[in-house]
């Protein structure tokens, strides 16, 4: 409404709904409720302080949304509204609504009358209006811009109404009314006890934009404050923060179901505060708003209803009980109870929320975003995402405290109180007795009866036949079903995808395979399912929805299905079930052949509706029946119509659908279905093709055995698809379409699968239905002739001559091989004439001709191939995954050529990043930075010229990575930093990213570790990836890269490496776009890879927007690479993705050949640009005017619509649309306390080696300190600098990142307290950290440091007097730490080091943990249940060794902290001692036994290493 | 994938091979082979490649490189090692609709393209094929399976080789009625008469026609269609004729002597020696005796190998193979990598039976024959052969052949087998259905397609491609069969990988 105008048209690609925000938030309050100017100063303050979790446009002048939620200052506005001629009344006797209106003043005439309208006719008296002051010339002009017109609007209270929740309901029915009314009037907040101040500030500007909140007298108990970081610059005025009720931090990654579901279970809900009002308010949600606009709407909508504030936020956003047993049964039934009704709104958060009286604050289930607050002596309490942001004097603080993942903190203004998580949720446990009402009406699907009945079976040849019917292949039952069944997990695969889109495929491909899944990239984290279970819930409820609004035992009258994959006996109970309250039919999707689709589904609507008016709840939409004439509905296509029908309709949440097929057979099949609106699958030809594989002799095992397992590797699957989004429980993922479809029609979307974003076009209706009925023709012959019956090999994945076209194939590898061994251009050639086959289109790309000018320039004119190659890059592919060989020439062909090879995920040789005394350079280029932070030290980074952070890998984004110990040999260990023959685990999400503004933290901890290294953020292509590109350039990354789905040489899963991502094409252009539309281009460069083979790839990539390109698998080749897939087995044959010694002597690639392959792609790409008249690729990048659609296409290939990635509706703007080097991000370095203080004051001793200390003041502002005095060291001395030798003392609040990355040598002791990512990949320095002097509160049990403290730190040490946050010593590979206490997830995916606990842990506590050792204090001897004893055991310490070093640990930590609780131990340490348990991983303990045993034999140190290696690889 | 590790924990082991001395005594199949278990440690050799170069059949450098039937290697190569026998024949037989065939004669281009053999020995995988079918049969899986439902069409296939039969079978399972004539008495063309019985023995031939047979299909030999009988009333008793007849015209050695007594076309002299094997044990003479005889075969490929073999089978004299090309390297040449088809030296088993029995290689490379001379009767005496240079032509940059002045060399010889390849088919047949020919002597059609220019008559095999493997044979059998059912029934369920 008031967004930007449009000085630079809107891209094609860019869609509104790709937003998304994260942010900084906080609140202060008076607990007493007494409302004090100082409240409303300190929020103001805290949102000041908070400036880098806020985003701003590209010229830093308009910032994201800036805003701030108060009571209502009664003195203020009786003062202010008196010499309007308004008269008041007293406080809360009327309501203040906050109005932008439009500018217009006819517009804003006719809607400020409307208001008054309704307002009346609501039986409210209008009262007056109000100008609001403002200074408009404070703001960037993008702001003033679109400004609105604020005014505010005074409504009295009716006497025969209630103060307080009475009249603000009133309120809001009138809002809803007029909201429905009016198209461009945003209602602020209407309300008689809240107000909202908000706009497209700076956080600065907030204050100074409203003169209001400068008056003495605007005073407030309650204060909540908000800075919005976009992940766009498209911001506006209404999106900034506070809602009417709340402030979030972070996204809701479920929306789209919970909108949904939202909107359907508006049929269902009545409230008596309502009555007759409903029509009014309803729908509750406007789609129009964001994530948070949506939450706040519910929850506004819930209250107003009669729900308590709290309560509803408790049944939004509930904490994981599922798996929790330490919880207290009557909050389980409780949460049970109300997880019947509504799916958990799920995703990062940390929520503020207010009504005016009370102000409460929840995290997410996860804990995935920091939330910090303190109490003080004069019961204030003080929350912010970060620590440090006031200054309050430590000698009145009563406690420091951080929310808790799913806890809720409470103050009650009124009654003057802290409200404790566990009393509140205690109180609405027991409200009801939801357990009893549970047990009467909730019924589980285990405990239905079996009817007599025999499960249908087909016969050998009906099986056959069916298979055929539903598309199946050889590779599906061989590679995919049969894996499943036999080892309840998903297969791996690898190498990416070198065969066509399904819709330019000439091979059948079902339905599902043209959605490709959706994935969260820096807005928003992954989750890691397998080592965070605890989180993760796949129960799901069918049958009608109860009404949320009344609390009655009817409401959880439902089933409760805890795998939502049915095997037949399964389905056979539900069809046959008895249960009151519960009416199953099965309504058979199948057509006559030879009818049309369009009508078999509508007649399906028809079927429905009337078992809808025969009572039916559960509907069971069954494919059962297919014969001579029946043919099936894609099931997808199915449910998805039907879905959306009923909830157009208005039924959705009165029935429920389950899915009785023999099409699903992959996870990503049951993905689509879920992700669509199944409740629950019974792939029942999938099980039968379990008893044939046993019938075949194929599969040993029991047949039941092997369902289960099957369908527990799809579960499995699902979760993990979900959690890429974020998503923990099934029950949300249920029809949250998170999917993009690639290659469908528009009109079949819109009418099928609304709300799923397709932007290319594709298949009609028509050829969905042709498609269906040529399968069809294949299993039971029109004629009934004889037909082979046996499955198809079409090789969509492993190649099968007469299958899919693959671009990689025996002439194409042959070809590209040869030419680049010989050198030989003119052969080269021959293979890119095979690659771009004008007749098999096999990518976007493919569709695409140039459009080339008359006259073209001189071949000798263009840009010489030396200078081109200076744009290539090698692909990120790990030391570890490939071989030492083939890692290093291609390091040492891309330094010769001045281009960039990529270091991977895996470290590298510390011996590589010096020049080899052969005179070869093989030091990567570019180093990466990824979730696992192997080998990622101050050394390594230093010596990168680019520093790439992997947000996500084209094979499997939104996936973490598992490397067997099998894998793991000795020297692939150190460069890792860990244990040879341990494997280890990348998790899923950075744990010190999980929105937009900590990636900006981490740009920002690199770039202060190598000062000159370009920062590059790794992306992959999905839909709205131009919006996070623009997040990220604002975010300071130089350059952005763009990877295709189809590239990825790792292993991954199946479902993974076809099924998530999209071509570059699409991601790259959009990109493209989108940063041009905000201003943002000229900041960055952008790269993209994805199966780039030729200089047509090329040329088309930099038309398209890219200036750098990446290559990897043909490299990989041009070394030998027969594109095996066997990377992910260590069996390469030819030396190239193996570490097996044996297997290296094979490797015969030279990095001439790697080089002739890069200057021939140049040459070829200078050839065509000289035929397009470009002189350089600069002037290229861009230029779709250059493109155009292939004339000579089939008639399918014409339904592909291409507009949108061709069009350019940027060509001639005079903003510039590639990278300048003036425009760079400004990181402002010169003015941190590194370059100011630290490096100035120790520069001398560092040139001289001397020992120096110094001091300093530090605040929560100071990020990343000490990281570029670090590097300085590093770059100066090395990593081996006498420990100690540089000591900083800080005193204050430390920033994020405090001692990231630092080295031996440098010691940093702060006295106070600090923020998140505390010693981040600590480098061997040393970090202290304690309470000031006079602090009151006990150190051992107040938090000191944040979430995510040394995270992948590979050596030194760590002293922490205090709590720490979540995660703590996450990814840790070497370095020793002690602290007092830790929350969840401490130690997890832990590889090496040594961590002591002298306090209590929270949940999940080593999860995935496989090296190193920690001791914990556990005085309740409770930290079995807390432990995830996955991959770790846990014991007393009985070996002296062990005894001595924890000692020794407590005793350093005592002596730097002077820690309390340290002394005491030490001082009763017999008494201690066997309260202490040490954890220590399973594999880790092993090999560290082999290896001593090894050494005792006489080995030396290194030797042992590789015997103990091989020795347990044998086992 | 079976094992993974597989190719490297198992080396290649192979059929053995009877003792040359102890084999020459006899016209038998003489390899034995490994027994089952064995065999499927061999299947665990097999890397199940994500591109897997042994089934491309993709045409690499100007040759084929792998197999053109597309059989589904790596899946069946799996099950042998699995042990699932039966599976294996059904994934087999999808590609392949004879395996007991090609697992015999074929020169495994799968084998040639192995990734495996990239660095060590490629996968055997033309004797798992053979363990595959020959356990079908000896289990009972490979048993006649009648279609169902018959459609009416009838179908005439002239010429009974690999070509012809593999159409019969494809056509006939979709429930077409069809007739293969023969102009031979025996069925099988160059697989029955081509090949001598050491390689393929008859049986196997007979085995696999009786259960065509059992299917449906009818036999009809001793007919030579365009000769016997004419074009259209085979045109008119059939809807659909598919023309199967082989290039079976030999390339001629036109020098002087060419009359001489004594000098045969290969095929004609194999032809006849595996006729009387099979009539007669022999007895009744009807075929070229080589007993003392000094043998020259002219050629140095897999026909003249063949005749090297049955020549000492029935006691040569001496035998000498005159070949053209120098001599193959040993190992691959640089510029002949993996996975092009390997130019190296092949020493077969005739070749390996003449070492064995004369004491040297028969073959004399870069060498032709200049003349023949022939003693007063007419009969054959001698041969005049003469060495070759290769040189490069400066102007077309082409290698050719030049005469070595002075390296003339008489070899005794008292019987000249011509085997030097064939030019195309035979022209009665061509003409008698009035089909056009292209440039190469070949039935012309589209490229990719089998309908010729007379309407209803289809053509496949070496006829319609030229001289050829078997496997090819088999596929252009199969793409016939499949144009020839769309062309009747205006769509067609028959899948060709």
């Amino acid at each position: 409404m008031f967004d930007v105008k449009k000085e630079v048209p809107e891209a094609p690609l860019y869609r509104e709904e790709f937003e998304h925000d994260n942010c900084g938030i906080g609140a202060c309050v008076n607990i007493r409720g007494e409302k004090s100017r100082e409240t409303v100063e300190n929020a103001l303050k805290i949102v000041e302080n908070l400036e880098h979790r806020a985003g701003k446009d590209a010229e830093g002048k308009t910032g994201d949304g800036v805003g701030i939620l108060t009571q209502i200052p009664h003195k203020f506005f009786a003062r202010v509204t008196k010499p309007l001629g308004i008269e008041l009344g007293k406080e809360r006797e009327y309501g203040v609504g906050m109005f932008f209106f439009p500018q217009e003043e006819l517009r804003r005439n006719q809607a400020k009358k409307m208001f008054e309208i309704i307002v009346e006719k609501e039986g409210l008296e209008f009262l007056g209006w109000r100008e609001v002051p403002t200074f408009p010339n404070v703001l960037g002009h993008k702001a003033v811009e679109c400004m609105p017109h604020i005014m505010q609007g005074f409504v009295k209270k009716p006497t025969n109404v209630k103060k307080g929740l009475d009249f603000d309901r009133k309120l809001y029915i009138a809002r809803r009314l007029f909201e429905q009314s009016t198209e461009d009037t945003y209602v602020v907040s209407f309300s008689s006890r809240t107000i909202v101040y908000k706009g497209m500030f700076l956080v600065g500007q907030l204050r100074t934009f409203f003169a209001d909140l400068q008056s003495e007298d605007f005073v407030s108990a309650i204060a909540m404050v908000h800075s919005r970081f976009s992940t766009n610059t498209n911001p506006s005025w209404e999106r900034a923060h506070p809602n009417r009720l709340m402030v979030h931090n972070g996204e809701i990654n479920t929306i789209r179901g919970n909108a949904d579901k939202m909107l359907a279970r508006e049929e269902n809900m009545e409230s008596e505060y309502l009555k007759g009002q409903m029509h009014k308010v309803l729908p509750a949600i406007s789609k129009t708003g964001s994530d948070s606009a949506m939450l706040d709407n519910t929850l506004e909508f819930l209250v107003m209803s009669g729900m308590d504030l709290p309560l509803a936020v408790m049944i939004a956003i509930p904490e994981p009980w599922a798996n929790n047993k330490a919880m207290s049964q009557t909050k389980r039934d409780f949460y049970q109870y109300y997880a019947t009704m509504m799916e958990p709104w799920d995703g990062p958060a940390s929520i503020l929320f207010s009504d005016g009286d009370i102000m409460g604050a929840v995290l997410d289930r996860n804990g995935l975003r920091p939330s910090r607050y303190m109490i003080t002596e004069d019961d204030t309490l003080i929350l912010s995402s970060e620590v440090g942001v006031l200054d309050i004097d430590p000698t009145k603080i009563k406690v420091k405290e951080r929310l808790r993942p799913g806890k809720m903190l409470l103050v009650d203004t009124v009654q003057g109180k802290v409200i404790s998580d566990e009393e509140l949720k205690e109180k609405y446990a027991s409200a009801q007795p939801y357990g009893e009402w549970l047990d009467n009406n909730l019924v589980f699907l285990k405990d239905l009866i079996i009817p007599n009945q025999r499960v249908p079976e087909y016969t050998y040849e009906e099986r056959q036949r069916m298979q055929k019917a539903f598309g199946y292949t050889y590779d599906e039952l061989k590679a995919s079903i049969l894996p499943m069944a036999k080892n309840g997990g998903e297969a791996i695969a690898a190498m990416g995808v070198d065969t066509p889109l399904p819709v330019l495929s000439k091979s059948y491909h079902p339905l599902f395979h043209y959605f490709k899944q959706l994935f969260a990239q820096v807005t928003n984290p992954p989750i890691d399912a397998i080592r965070e279970e605890i989180v993760t819930s796949t129960t799901v409820y069918i049958g009608t929805e109860g009404n949320i609004l009344q609390e009655t035992p009817k409401n959880c009258n439902v089933l409760r299905v805890n795998n939502p994959i049915l095997t037949n006996t399964d389905l056979l109970k539900i069809k046959n079930m008895k249960a009151e309250g519960f009416k199953v039919e099965v309504v058979p999707i199948t057509y006559y052949k030879n009818t049309s689709l369009e009508r078999a589904i509508d007649r399906l609507f028809v079927e429905v509706d009337r078992a809808y008016r025969d009572g039916v709840n559960i509907l069971i939409l069954s494919d059962r029946g297919v014969d001579e004439n029946h043919v099936p509905i894609p099931s997808l296509l199915a449910v998805s119509a039907l879905n959306q029908y009923l909830v157009r309709t208005k039924k959705r949440t009165r029935v429920a659908l389950i899915l009785e097929s023999g099409e699903p057979r992959e996870v990503h099949h049951f993905a689509t279905l879920l992700g669509y609106g199944a409740c629950a699958i019974n792939p029942y030809l999938a099980q039968e093709s379990i008893r044939e594989l046993i019938d075949n002799h194929m599969l040993d095992k029991d047949y039941y055995a092997a369902v289960n397992d099957y369908n527990n590797a799809v579960l499995h699957g699902i979760v993990k698809i979900a959690s890429k989004m974020g998503i923990s429980t099934i029950q949300s993922y249920q029809g949250s379409q998170i999917f993009e479809a690639i290659g469908i029609d528009k009109e079949v979307i819109s009418k099928y699968f609304s709300n799923t974003v397709c932007r290319v076009g594709g298949i009609t209706l028509k050829d969905i239905e042709r498609q269906v009925d040529e399968l069809h023709s294949m299993a039971f012959d029109p004629l009934g002739l004889g037909n082979d019956l046996t499955l198809d090999s079409p090789g969509h994945h492993k190649m099968r001559s007469g299958g899919d076209e693959h671009l990689y194939n025996p002439a194409t590898i042959h070809m590209l091989q040869e030419s680049t061994r010989r050198g030989d251009y003119q052969m080269f050639k021959q293979y890119t004439a095979m690659v771009n086959d004008e007749n098999s289109i096999r990518n976007l790309r493919g569709l695409m001709d140039f459009n080339y000018p008359k006259k073209g320039v001189p071949l000798e004119e263009v840009e010489p191939v030396e200078s081109i190659v200076t744009r290539f890059k090698t692909g990120a592919m790990s030391y570890g995954s490939i071989s030492k060989e083939a890692h290093e020439t291609m390091a040492i062909a891309m330094n010769r050529l001045h281009g960039k090879s990529n270091s991977g995920e895996g470290g590298e040789d510390l011996e590589r990043l010096t020049v080899g005394s052969d005179g070869l350079d093989r030091c990567s280029a570019i180093k990466q930075v990824a979730s696992g932070r192997f080998g990622v030290t101050s050394r390594y980074l230093v010596s990168a010229k680019e520093i790439q952070i992997k947000m996500a890998q084209g094979a499997k984004p939104g996936e973490g990575g598992h490397l067997p110990g099998g894998k793991v040999y000795p020297w692939i260990a150190k460069t890792r930093h860990s244990t040879p023959g341990v494997s280890l685990i990348s998790p899923p999400p950075h744990h010190d990213i999980y929105s937009i503004e900590d990636l900006a933290q981490l740009i920002y901890d690199l770039k202060n570790a190598n000062k000159e290294a370009r920062i590059s953020v790794k992306l992959v292509s999905e839909a709205g990836v131009g919006t996070v590109a623009a997040g990220v350039a604002k975010a300071g990354a130089q350059v952005i890269l763009v990877s295709g789905y189809d590239g990825g040489t790792g292993a991954a899963p199946r479902n993974s490496i076809h099924n998530a991502g999209l071509p570059w094409e699409l991601g790259l252009a959009e990109t493209h776009q989108t940063l041009i539309m905000n201003g943002l281009r000229n900041k960055v460069r952008i790269e993209t890879d994805g199966k780039l083979m030729s200089g047509r790839d090329v040329a088309i990539a930099a038309i398209l927007g890219a200036e750098e390109f990446g290559f990897a698998t043909a490299p990989l080749v041009t070394m030998g690479c027969v594109m095996m897939r066997v990377c992910n087995l260590d069996t390469c044959p030819v030396g190239v993705a193996t570490q097996n010694p044996e297997l290296r002597k094979n490797f015969k690639g030279k990095p001439e050949y790697v080089e002739n392959f890069m200057k021939f792609i140049a040459e070829e790409l200078r050839e065509y640009m000289a035929a397009l008249g470009v002189r350089t690729v600069d002037e290229l990048v861009g230029r779709t005017d250059l493109l155009k659609v292939k004339e000579s296409l089939s008639e399918r290939q014409r339904e592909i619509d291409l507009t949108q990635i061709l069009t350019n509706p940027y060509e001639g703007s005079k903003v510039k649309c590639t990278f300048d080097p003036k425009q760079v991000y400004d990181f402002e370095l010169e003015k941190t306390l590194d370059e100011r203080v630290l490096v100035k004051q120790l520069q001398k001793a560092i040139d001289a080696g001397q020992k120096r200390s110094i001091e300093v003041d530090v605040s929560n502002t100071d990020r990343s300190l000490g990281t570029i005095l670090g590097s300085e060291i590093t770059k100066k001395l090395g990593d081996n600098v006498e420990e100690d030798t540089y000591r900083v003392l800080c005193k204050g609040a430390g920033g994020q990142s405090f001692g990231a990355f630092i080295p031996k040598g440098l010691t940093l002791e702060l006295v106070g307290d600090s923020n998140d990512y505390f010693g981040k990949g600590l480098s061997g320095g040393k970090l202290i950290v304690y309470p000031p002097a006079g602090s009151t509160f006990e150190a051992s049990e107040n938090i000191i440091i944040g979430n995510v403290a040394l995270y992948g730190a590979t050596s030194g040490k760590a002293f922490i007097n205090g709590v720490a946050g979540e995660r703590f010593c996450v990814r840790n590979s070497g370095a020793s730490a002690v602290v007092e206490g830790v929350g969840d997830h401490g130690c997890e995916y832990m590889t090496g080091g040594r961590v002591v606990v002298l306090g209590p842990t929270g949940k999940n506590f080593a999860a995935g943990m496989s090296g190193g050792i920690a001791y914990v204090l556990d005085e309740g001897n409770d930290l079995y249940k807390r432990l995830n004893k996955e991959m770790v055991s846990s014991g007393e310490i009985t070996s002296k060794y062990d005894v001595l070093e924890l000692k020794a640990m407590i005793q350093e930590h005592v002596a730097l902290t002077n820690s309390e609780k340290g002394k005491r131990i030490l001082d009763n340490f017999g008494e201690y001692l066997p309260k202490f348990k040490k954890i220590i991983p399973h594999d880790y303990e092993r090999v560290l036994k082999t290896i001593v045993q090894m050494e005792e034999k006489g080995l030396s140190a290194e030797q042992a290493q590789i015997e103990a290696f091989y020795a347990n690889a044998k086992k | 994938m079976g094992k993974p590790t597989g190719f490297m924990e198992y080396r290649r082991e192979v059929s053995k091979a009877q003792d040359p001395k102890k084999r020459i005594k006899h016209f038998n199949e003489f390899h034995e082979h490994l027994p089952k278990e064995q065999q499927q440690l061999q299947g665990a050799r097999c890397m199940e490649c994500g591109v897997p170069f042994c089934q491309s059949g993709m045409m690499i450098c100007g040759m084929a490189s792998g197999c053109p039937l597309h059989n589904l290697v790596p899946e069946w190569n799996d099950l042998v090692y699995t042990g699932n026998w039966e599976q294996a024949y059904n994934r087999l037989k999808k590609t392949n609709n004879f395996p007991e065939f090609t697992s015999r004669v074929c020169p495994a281009l799968c084998e040639a393209a192995c990734t495996c053999g990239l660095n060590g020995d490629p996968v055997s995988t033309k004797e798992n094929e053979y363990a595959i079918i020959e356990n079908a049969y000896a289990e009972g899986y490979a048993v006649a399976n009648p279609p169902k439902v018959r459609t009416g069409k009838t179908i005439a296939i002239v010429g009974s080789g690999p070509s012809g039969l593999a159409a019969a079978d494809q056509l006939n399972k979709r429930g077409h009625s069809v007739t293969v004539f023969e102009r031979s008495d025996r069925i099988g063309g160059l697989l029955m008469y081509g090949i001598p019985n050491m390689k393929l023995e008859k049986q196997i031939v007979d085995r696999k026609k009786k259960i065509m047979e059992e299917e449906g299909v009818t036999f009809v030999t001793g007919v030579d269609v365009g000769r016997d009988m004419k074009a259209d009333k085979l045109l008119r008793e059939f809807d659909r004729v598919i023309l199967a007849c082989g290039a079976s015209n030999p390339r001629d050695i036109k020098v002087s002597g060419r009359d001489a007594k004594g000098i045969y076309f290969a095929v004609d002299f194999l032809k006849a020696n595996t006729k009387s094997l099979l009539d007669s044990d022999f007895e009744d003479k009807q075929y070229v005796d080589t007993k003392d005889k000094h043998v020259v075969i002219i050629g140095g490929g897999d026909t003249g190998n063949d005749c090297v073999g049955t020549s000492i089978r029935h006691g040569a004299k001496s035998v000498t193979q005159i070949e053209m090309m120098p001599k193959a390297p040993d190992k691959r040449a640089e510029n002949n990598p993996w996975p092009e088809w390997p130019k190296v030296c092949k020493t077969d088993y005739g070749q390996e039976e003449a070492i064995a029995v004369y004491g040297h290689d028969p073959r004399i490379y870069e060498s032709t024959v200049k003349e023949f001379i022939k003693d007063k009767n007419g009969n054959l005496k001698a041969v005049k052969i003469v060495k070759l240079a290769w040189e490069k032509d400066a102007a077309s940059g082409r290698m050719n052949m030049k005469e070595v002045p002075g390296s003339e060399q008489e070899i005794p010889a008292d019987i000249v087998l011509i085997a030097a390849g064939f030019l195309g088919t035979q022209n009665y047949i061509a003409d008698a259905f009035g089909v056009e020919l292209n440039e190469r002597t070949n039935v012309k059609t589209e490229t990719g397609k089998y309908q010729t220019s007379r309407e209803n008559v289809f053509v496949t095999g070496d006829m319609h491609r030229g001289q050829s493997l078997v496997v090819w044979a088999i596929r252009e059998g199969r793409e016939a069969a499949r144009a020839v059912d769309e062309s009747l029934m205006g769509y067609s369920n028959l899948v060709v990988q």
